[in-house]
């Protein structure tokens, strides 16, 4: 495998993380445009322990996971009284303030970016991103998915049977920044260079792109989906110049022709040859 | 120094106002964030841009701006918006950003993706202290227009009471007659000539142009429509000069960086403490309106 096509993995497996950190929060019917900006606190804080305080990587992404995890509760908290497009526009709005904040952020770099950090290898992403996408299927199978499930379908509905809304909501927002921030510290091991415009809003599209070309609705369609969007423009290669323009209207087409995404149940099922459940 | 600034504020605010009002008539009567506004202000803008160039006179170009965004927008409204009417919200807003990638590769193809470049169009006036252009006053004056001339034809004629119906329950207004299809086009129509003349009006007013003008003052837009409240028309008209004084006087006091800080931080605390947005209203229900 050359070093080009290794490097495009290793970029697929950060963004099928990304993809996931959406897919977490998405299943319980919020969208987040703005988790670039915890892929990005990942990224700034797990280099920081890494290169100045010589933590070793692994540790250093579980503590960036953490501390994302709990900022994300945090900013969830006020975040989760507003719904919809509301509640996107405000996560649009948090992620151009984290951004801004680590322009100005001048002990690591500012505008100049960071760096120092020591190369990953696309085998240690992977295992990362596979080992989280396990999780995330295996707690598709759990009842805690149910609950999230069930506020998804209807809030209200889910309240009034017991299940405490706010606290699956929050969960799951803070779950989507762990794991957006653990993206973000393989991204910048990778990449060994982090600037504050690696994580703004069209890191954040990039993320939610990939879950809804994948597939929304299965853990794995994050998986077609982040291949698909750092594969196909070297397919696309031949065409060059119009290259965004064909991705543009093949997101189009897919959300005409199949709008919950490329994978879905009823195919999975059809690809492993398993019956339909009555 | 400081009257200067807020000259300038103001007529930045002025195309925010344009551009929030453009992407409140789609929010307002369909709930959907139409993302490829950002680029018909942005194609719009190169239209006029070239025209100018080309000799031609200022109405000319804002008219070409005008219904070339327009007519984008009937493109989108048909095939991005119409067969997804029926699907969560988040799915019609996706196929606009599908079409907001197509349109800003199409604009990088045919300009180029380097700034295009024009001298300051019309002449510069001295008030005092004040430096000011004919494009800036322009800027000022159709936005003043424009802003009246929407806010008339959505609380004044029977087309704006349709329009209005629509937004307040769609079923219950096709009950009654109206033709909710035709107006759910007639806004993106409209939103899309809006967006159309602000991109002109600003790519001449900086006298350059590039194909991510849209993104930058996209983004800014919507946090201006949120600000101003949705439901309000008016709101763009106060938040959006608000959102530009705020911003030039932060590059000029506190360092271009926290600019963004600033705008987003608003918007954010506007969000939480009173989500109708300045001028939306005393109470927050369900749909929202124009």
């Amino acid at each position: 495998m050359s070093t080009y096509y290794a490097s495009l993995l290793a970029e697929s497996g950060i963004l099928l993380l990304g993809a996931l950190s959406v897919y977490i929060i998405l299943a319980t019917g919020q969208l987040s445009l703005g988790n670039g900006a915890f892929m990005g606190i990942g990224a700034y804080l797990s280099s920081y322990l890494t290169v100045a305080l010589n933590v070793p990587l692994t540790l250093a992404l579980v503590i960036s996971a953490i501390a994302a995890g709990i900022i994300g509760a945090i900013v969830a908290f006020p975040a989760l009284r507003l719904k919809g497009i509301y509640l996107a526009m405000a996560t649009v709005g948090f992620g151009e303030m984290v951004r801004s904040f680590f322009l100005n952020f001048d002990t690591m770099g500012g505008s100049g970016g960071y760096r120092g950090m020591q190369h990953i290898s696309v085998g240690y992403v992977w295992l990362w991103a596979g080992g989280i996408l396990i999780a995330v299927m295996l707690l598709e199978r759990s009842r805690v998915w149910l609950e999230m499930q069930a506020v998804h379908d209807d809030e209200t509905a889910a309240g009034l049977i017991g299940l405490n809304t706010v606290v699956t909501k929050i969960s799951a927002f803070a779950a989507g920044a762990a794991v957006a921030a653990i993206s973000g510290g393989l991204f910048a091991h990778h990449n060994v260079y982090i600037e504050p415009a690696n994580f703004g809003f069209e890191r954040s599209v990039d993320f939610v792109l990939a879950v809804i070309l994948g597939g929304s609705t299965v853990a794995p369609g994050s998986l077609v989906g982040s291949l698909l969007l750092v594969f196909l423009p070297e397919f696309l290669r031949p065409i060059a110049d119009w290259r965004l323009a064909a991705f543009g209207s093949l997101l189009v087409l897919v959300l005409l022709v199949r709008r919950q995404g490329i994978l879905d149940r009823s195919l999975i099922r059809m690809l492993t040859f398993r019956r339909a459940a009555a | 120094m400081l009257i200067q600034q807020l000259v300038n504020g103001l007529t930045l605010g002025a195309v925010y106002t344009l551009l929030a009002l453009s992407f409140s008539l789609v929010m307002g009567i369909l709930g959907i964030l139409n993302l490829a506004i950002a680029e018909l202000f942005m194609i719009g803008g190169y239209l006029g841009f070239t025209l100018i160039q080309a000799g031609f006179p200022l109405p000319v170009a804002v008219l070409a701006g005008m219904t070339g965004a327009a007519v984008i927008a009937i493109v989108i409204e048909k095939v991005g918006y119409q067969p997804l009417r029926d699907a969560p919200l988040v799915t019609p807003m996706l196929s606009t950003l599908g079409f907001s990638i197509i349109l800003q590769n199409i604009a990088t193809n045919i300009w180029g993706s380097d700034p295009l470049q024009l001298p300051i169009y019309g002449d510069q006036y001295t008030l005092g202290p004040v430096n000011i252009g004919e494009m800036q006053l322009l800027v000022l004056g159709a936005t003043v227009v424009l802003v009246a001339l929407v806010a008339y034809i959505v609380q004044k004629t029977p087309m704006g009471r349709a329009l209005r119906a629509v937004a307040e329950n769609r079923e219950v207004a096709r009950i009654l007659g109206v033709s909710a299809d035709r107006l759910t086009m007639l806004a993106f129509i409209l939103s899309g000539s809006l967006a159309g003349v602000a991109g002109v009006l600003i790519a001449l007013h900086y006298g350059a142009i590039t194909p991510y003008l849209g993104v930058e003052i996209g983004l800014k837009a919507i946090a201006v429509m949120v600000i101003g409240g949705t439901r309000q028309i008016w709101g763009a008209l106060v938040a959006g000069p608000l959102i530009g004084i705020a911003e030039v006087l932060t590059v000029a006091y506190g360092g271009s960086q926290v600019r963004d800080f600033v705008v987003y931080g608003f918007m954010i605390l506007i969000l939480l403490l009173r989500p109708q947005g300045l001028l939306g209203g005393a109470r927050s229900d369900q749909g929202q309106r124009v």
